[in-house]
């Protein structure tokens, strides 16, 4: 049935997605409608459409990432537009040449988009006003990851029609993750009530600044949330001794089959990946009828591919102009 | 401002193109209605319902965003910017004589953009189009085989379909 008379006004204006936290509510909705109708593509025969054809995407990843990185250039393919790759390790990034001087020399070649993965925050707004191409965040520190926040979100609103009054918990270690905050915003933005449920060493410091509620306690939390993030411990980026063991924090805040019997039975249970099968989540929960991990990842190639798509449509709406600084 | 089309006489052109449709389908082969959002999703609906009164069996029907095949998307002198929406066809299309419907035929850009699209969703056996209402103005090699009326008008005019399940009127207007 068609929509009666909803021609909607709004019009997409960001060439660069850079972060959640400048996006509007109606920015992310818009986004995530968009990505509806991308999700077709990927079901049928022929799992391609036109509208980047002839458009150059670039992976320039400073960072190693499998599944990002393979969604990113899968979703890039869908929509017809032709992936350069470029990361860290094969790259003239381990010559020394400086982050500027790489993307200068990529839009020498002639690209469109760059989808940049960096370990300094804020890497991706430096690049942005230097370039023409659009820049999309791939993760940044430990700032965003705006496309996982809003593939989270897709994933709520598909299996809850909405997020709006939801309750939400993410768990584990929050002071380190840029999927944590972007899932942040877009959730809260769309009207869940957010909580940070880990040990006070994995918390950042000024949480009390931002728009959501803490907890030391996932048992206090279980009972209550709609939905739950299980993040993974990442020990790459852990320093000191955030937790006494693995033991210790998979006892207290790992997703066990006990705690799930505490849980609603319709809640939502997500991960980013890669998981840590019997740390933070066991086999059995990230498995069961619960977990909508795997969706996530089909979902994340619909999100970017709707991301991919709307930079391009702000891009080719406007003149070419570089900002030199 | 002018009435081309009432709402009797929208009835009665969805009628002809019944008529013709159904007089033209080969025996043993099956046929499906598939409408270009927006206002075809909404003529392809009423047109499956009688195809299928006529016919007796049900008449599978479907909708077709063609957004992503348009040829103006990357054009920066295309003002607006569409917005994507869903398509859904909730059938194989393979071996089917599939009637894509729009409301109004002008240039021909959408109804090839939407042959695009169709292909991609699989290989029927044939593509016919139907519209309400043909209009002068072709800009491809693109004929309808079914034409509910056709319309007068000159370039710069435009010819809109407003229906009560999206306008809350029937009618068709020149202006």
């Amino acid at each position: 049935m068609a929509e009666k008379g909803k021609t909607r006004e709004f019009k997409w204006q960001r060439k660069h997605l850079l972060g959640l936290r400048e996006l509007t509510a109606e920015e992310i909705t818009y986004l995530l409608d968009t990505a509806q109708g991308f999700e077709e593509i990927s079901a049928r025969a022929v799992k391609k459409a036109p509208p980047l054809r002839g458009k150059l995407v670039v992976n320039l990843f400073f960072e190693d990432s499998t599944r990002t990185r393979n969604s990113f250039a899968l979703a890039a393919n869908r929509l017809s537009a032709d992936v350069v790759e470029f990361t860290k390790k094969d790259s003239s990034v381990s010559k020394g040449e400086t982050l500027l001087d790489t993307a200068r020399n990529l839009e020498a070649m002639g690209i469109d988009i760059v989808v940049i993965r960096h370990n300094a925050g804020g890497a991706p707004t430096l690049l942005s006003k230097y370039i023409n191409a659009c820049v999309v965040n791939a993760g940044d520190g430990f700032c965003e990851h705006p496309t996982q926040g809003l593939l989270d979100v897709f994933t709520i609103r598909k299996r809850k029609g909405s997020l709006k009054g939801l309750k939400i918990a993410i768990v584990g270690d929050i002071s380190h993750s840029r999927v944590a905050r972007s899932d942040m915003w877009a959730m809260t933005k769309l009207g869940a009530e957010v909580t940070f449920v880990g040990p006070p060493t994995l918390i950042p410091p000024k949480v009390d600044q931002l728009p959501v509620k803490v907890s030391y306690s996932l048992d206090d939390v279980i009972e209550k949330v709609d939905v739950i993030n299980m993040l993974r411990i990442q020990f790459e980026r852990l320093g000191g001794n955030p937790f006494p063991s693995v033991r210790e924090y998979s006892h207290y805040f790992g997703l066990t089959v006990e705690r799930m019997k505490r849980a609603k039975p319709d809640i939502l249970v997500m991960h980013p990946g890669p998981i840590n099968r019997g740390l933070e989540i066991e086999s059995e929960v990230a498995d069961g009828k619960n977990s909508v991990i795997l969706q996530q990842v089909t979902n994340g190639v619909t999100v970017r591919m709707a991301t991919l798509f709307l930079v391009n449509q702000a891009a080719a709406g406007k003149p070419a102009e570089i900002q030199n600084g | 401002m002018k009435v081309l089309l009432n709402a009797k006489q929208i009835d009665s052109a969805l009628n002809k193109l019944t008529n013709r449709i159904v007089a033209d389908i080969p025996e043993g082969v099956e046929i499906a209605v598939i409408g270009i959002r927006s206002r075809g999703e909404i003529v392809a609906q009423r047109l499956a319902g009688r195809l299928s009164k006529k016919i007796g069996s049900e008449i599978p029907c479907g909708t077709l965003d063609i957004t992503l095949y348009r040829d103006d998307l990357n054009s920066p002198k295309s003002g607006s910017q569409p917005q994507v929406r869903t398509t859904e066809i909730r059938f194989d299309i393979d071996d089917k004589i599939i009637i894509l419907v729009d409301d109004v035929l002008h240039t021909g850009r959408s109804t090839r953009a939407a042959m695009d699209a169709l292909i991609d969703l699989g290989r029927p056996k044939a593509i016919r189009l139907a519209v309400l209402v043909d209009r002068a103005g072709r800009e491809f090699p693109i004929q309808a085989d079914y034409a509910g009326y056709k319309a007068v008008a000159k370039p710069g005019q435009l010819v809109q379909v407003l229906l009560k399940e999206s306008d809350d009127k029937e009618q068709v207007i020149v202006e």
